[in-house]
């Protein structure tokens, strides 16, 4: 019989296969055991694989700053031996913290957990609606989407930029990192949070880096996943030095 | 339960560099663990010699090496301590041996992160080269001894090597730390999320669980110690004083004060404890492992087996203090201290009483492995059984620092920790080169071992007892140490046959990988998982099929199966439970 239009086939995708580089996490075809068609772990596997990974690391890195903390309580209130009146003292000064800088460093670093929390959900929701995409009909559009884990890393750099000026300050008020056991505490805390810290930010580059090639959306949705969780135990970390070098300096 | 294994998601790699350098495959990765580790131990067995020639020839000048200065033995027992403590027993046990069979002993294709795994050895191996480079640098490695006791170890004028030698041990430490850190990233991640189907945690084999509770431990550890090393590289370059008091050197005024010695102690320490069980964990499991298969017999005792475990991992972080008895701590501590390291023995001896309890009433199979598990047996006993001794603070009194403590460790760890590594390494050795190691030279290898061991640290008991102090070198000036000169005489030349009888074994180990007798794929007749796969096993372990567990890791004789062993995954019907 005359068509005017040829008929329309469904193709049966595979996984793997997508538009626009963005490969649909396989929703069914798996064995339910936690592997996909193909044998490969399947998304939430490797997702949860990952953030167990994460919650490990955490251990070590908290355990530095427990042994970091236990050093600074104890040297807080050991006496030494004064030479010039030959009694021991005390020689713990208390800490002038550049307090308004610092506060403005943590308000950034609180900003960039939302931000970086709003990448992750807008990556997972990404991901959910990718199949979506595959529907003859349906189309996603080119949203434009607001560069959450730039905006985070623009915070990031201001955050690590804002605490080498608390230290300029510091320094400024005679503080160096030799002056006085509270000053190399506070040298020593804030520097380990800060490498740390950079390390984060290392990977978010990493993962805005691949955000433009053609990975496949759950790479990056893990990625993206473990990075913003590793950044909210950064805040809760600083938040947690902030408080130790201030009321217990 | 976790997520079973599955097919490795990336296929094999083809070129040398990607195949056996930089290898993301647990297995390649564990033999080069291993290879270095051996590389290690020669480097430290080098130094004891030079240390026991040193002690009854004060006086010879060496070839290559010259004349032994009194500071230059500190250098040599500081670079042997931390050489074979770091490289040898914290890698070949752990990364070595468990790399190569956690994965597949649980059924899984490879460690959770094959990539991280990667960069773990070759981090390791960059704090080899730097640990290395210490004995090359202006003034010659660091003589502070392993310890790294500030603060001597933190100043940089307190002697020779303390320059920039001492900057590269402790980097090299702080670099070997992140690297450990990384492994037990992967190790605990691999256990906890891919063991195949019906491997449940209590049907995995006791080497796995050891080198769980091993990463467990070195994950709590291992960041003290680099916090540890961080604060002394501010001390020693940056002017701060972590560490140091007011000090005076050669009559000159340092610039620190107010710093506490005692620090270090307290960081290197609680570290340092759980650090010795991250030594000897992996060869218990090996132990009970081997014991088992070579009896025929279920380990006695399976649960209690990992209750201890985990009872030895707990207890390790509560005892440091002992370690810090002469320290000047109150009496209370001391006692607090005191107490747990004795409540340590109790797990211990479970697991001794349990080994004892599978040997009982078995065929045994005397073959090398079997050899060096009852060796690891005997010398856990001989040399833990001084542990209580040096638990009493007042018996510490007199014995700390001398000749008995470097007799109780070297028992445990140096040679008990060593006879695990080489029970795993014959024992192994079918499955990883398959082929079959000669039994001829294992024996001679194992008994010259054995009694030479014997010989070189258990003299050490008596000098420790008579007063002889440790990292002395020079005991002809103390005229109280003339009469124990013989007994180190005596030392000196069981050392020589023992270091000499390792040759056998490194023989033994390079010929038998290439002109052994052929392997088959069970040649022990043992029930695990990586004897169910072929020799030596494809790059995704399993050959593209996922094993099923449906047995316990120790089903040997069990009444009604048709042989005397029932391996892992044969289908579900005769068992044990």
């Amino acid at each position: 019989m005359a068509t005017l239009t040829p008929s329309v086939t469904l193709k049966n995708l595979k996984p793997g296969q997508g538009r626009g580089g963005e490969v649909q996490p396989p929703a069914s075809g798996g064995d339910g055991n936690g592997r996909n068609g193909n044998g490969a772990p399947d998304y939430g596997s490797r997702l949860r694989r990952a953030r167990l990974g994460l919650a490990v690391a955490v251990v070590p890195i908290t355990m530095l700053f427990v042994a970091f903390t236990s050093a600074y309580v104890v040297r807080q209130g050991l006496p030494t031996y004064d030479e010039r009146t030959g009694t021991y003292l005390r020689d713990w000064l208390q800490l002038q913290l550049p307090v308004a800088a610092l506060l403005v460093n943590t308000l950034l670093l609180l900003m960039s957990s939302v931000t970086v929390e709003m990448a992750r959900r807008q990556l997972a929701r990404r991901a959910a609606l990718a199949p979506a995409g595959d529907i003859p009909g349906v189309s996603l559009g080119q949203e434009r989407n607001f560069p959450w884990l730039g905006a985070t890393v623009v915070l990031g750099v201001g955050f690590l930029t804002g605490q080498w000026m608390a230290w300029q300050e510091f320094a400024a008020r005679g503080f160096y990192l030799a002056t006085n056991p509270s000053s190399a505490f506070f040298y020593l805390l804030t520097a380990a949070h800060g490498i740390h810290l950079a390390g984060g930010l290392v990977v978010m580059l990493y993962a805005a880096a691949i955000s433009l090639t053609r990975r496949p959306i759950e790479t990056r949705c893990i990625v993206v996943d473990i990075t913003a969780w590793y950044w909210h135990f950064m805040a809760v970390l600083w938040l947690y030095i902030f408080a130790l070098l201030w009321f217990v300096g | 339960m976790a997520s079973s294994a599955t097919v490795h998601a990336h296929a094999a790699p083809q070129g040398f560099i990607r195949k056996y350098i930089f290898s993301l495959d647990h297995k390649v990765i564990g033999l080069q663990y291993y290879f270095l580790a051996l590389a290690a131990v020669f480097v430290g067995m080098f130094l004891s010699l030079l240390m026991r020639i040193h002690l009854i020839w004060p006086t010879a000048v060496l070839p290559l090496v010259g004349e032994i200065k009194p500071e230059t033995y500190l250098q040599l027992l500081t670079m042997h301590g931390t050489i074979m403590v770091f490289f040898v027993l914290t890698t070949a046990p752990q990364s070595g041996f468990g790399n190569y069979f956690l994965p597949i002993q649980i059924g899984a294709p490879d460690m959770a992160f094959p990539v991280l795994n990667m960069l773990s050895f070759w981090t390791t191996f960059v704090a080899f080269v730097v640990m290395i480079a210490a004995f090359f640098a202006t003034g010659g490695a660091p003589l502070h001894g392993w310890t790294g006791y500030a603060p001597l170890s933190a100043l940089q004028s307190a002697g020779p090597g303390e320059q920039l030698g001492a900057d590269l041990w402790i980097t090299s430490i702080a670099i070997f730390c992140i690297a450990s850190l990384m492994g037990a990233l992967n190790f605990i991640t691999t256990i906890l999320d891919m063991r195949a189907k019906g491997m449940m945690l209590m049907r995995m084999p006791l080497t796995c669980w050891a080198w769980f509770i091993t990463a467990i431990l070195g994950l709590l550890a291992f960041g003290v110690l680099l916090s540890a090393g961080i604060l002394l590289l501010l001390d020693r370059n940056l002017g701060t004083s972590f560490y140091v008091p007011l000090v005076v050197v050669n009559g000159q005024v340092m610039g620190h004060k107010g710093g506490s010695p005692l620090l270090w102690q307290h960081l290197f320490w609680f570290f340092g404890h759980p650090e010795v069980y991250i030594a000897i964990l992996p060869g218990m499991g090996v132990a009970s492992q081997l014991l088992s298969t070579f009896s025929r017999k279920p380990i006695f005792g399976y649960r209690a087996m990992v209750y201890a475990i985990m009872g030895i991992g707990v207890l390790g972080f509560m005892v440091w203090g002992h370690h810090m008895f002469m320290s000047g701590m109150s009496p209370y501590s001391a006692f607090a201290f005191s107490i747990m390291t004795m409540a340590i023995g109790v797990p211990s001896a479970i697991k001794t009483f349990n080994w004892l309890g599978t040997l009982l009433h078995a065929k045994i199979r005397l073959q090398s492995p079997m050899l060096f598990a009852i060796g690891f047996v005997s010398l856990f006993v001989s040399g833990g059984l001084s542990g209580p001794f040096l638990a009493q603070p007042v018996l510490d009194i007199p014995l700390h620092d001398t000749y008995f403590v470097v007799g109780h460790f070297h028992l445990i760890m140096g040679v008990a920790a060593i006879f695990g590594i080489f029970g795993a390494t014959y024992y192994w050795f079918p499955k990883m080169f398959g082929h079959m190691m000669n039994e001829t030279l294992a024996k001679w290898h194992f008994w010259l071992t054995f009694v030479g061991t014997y010989a070189i640290f258990m003299p050490m008991h008596y000098l420790g007892m008579a007063g002889h102090p440790r990292r002395y070198s020079q005991l002809t000036e103390v005229a109280y140490l003339h009469r124990l000169i013989p007994v180190q005489t005596f030392m000196t030349y069981a050392a020589f046959v023992t270091i000499g009888a390792q040759f056998i074994f490194v023989v033994n180990l390079f010929w038998s990988m290439f002109k052994g007798p052929k392997a088959a794929d069970n040649p022990w007749e043992a029930t695990t998982l990586e004897w169910t796969t072929a020799t030596p096993p494809p790059h995704d372990n399993f050959g593209g099929h996922t094993p099923v567990v449906n047995h316990g890791p120790y089903e040997y004789n069990v009444p009604g199966a048709a042989k005397d062993f029932i391996m892992q995954t044969d289908p579900a019907g005769v068992t044990a439970h």
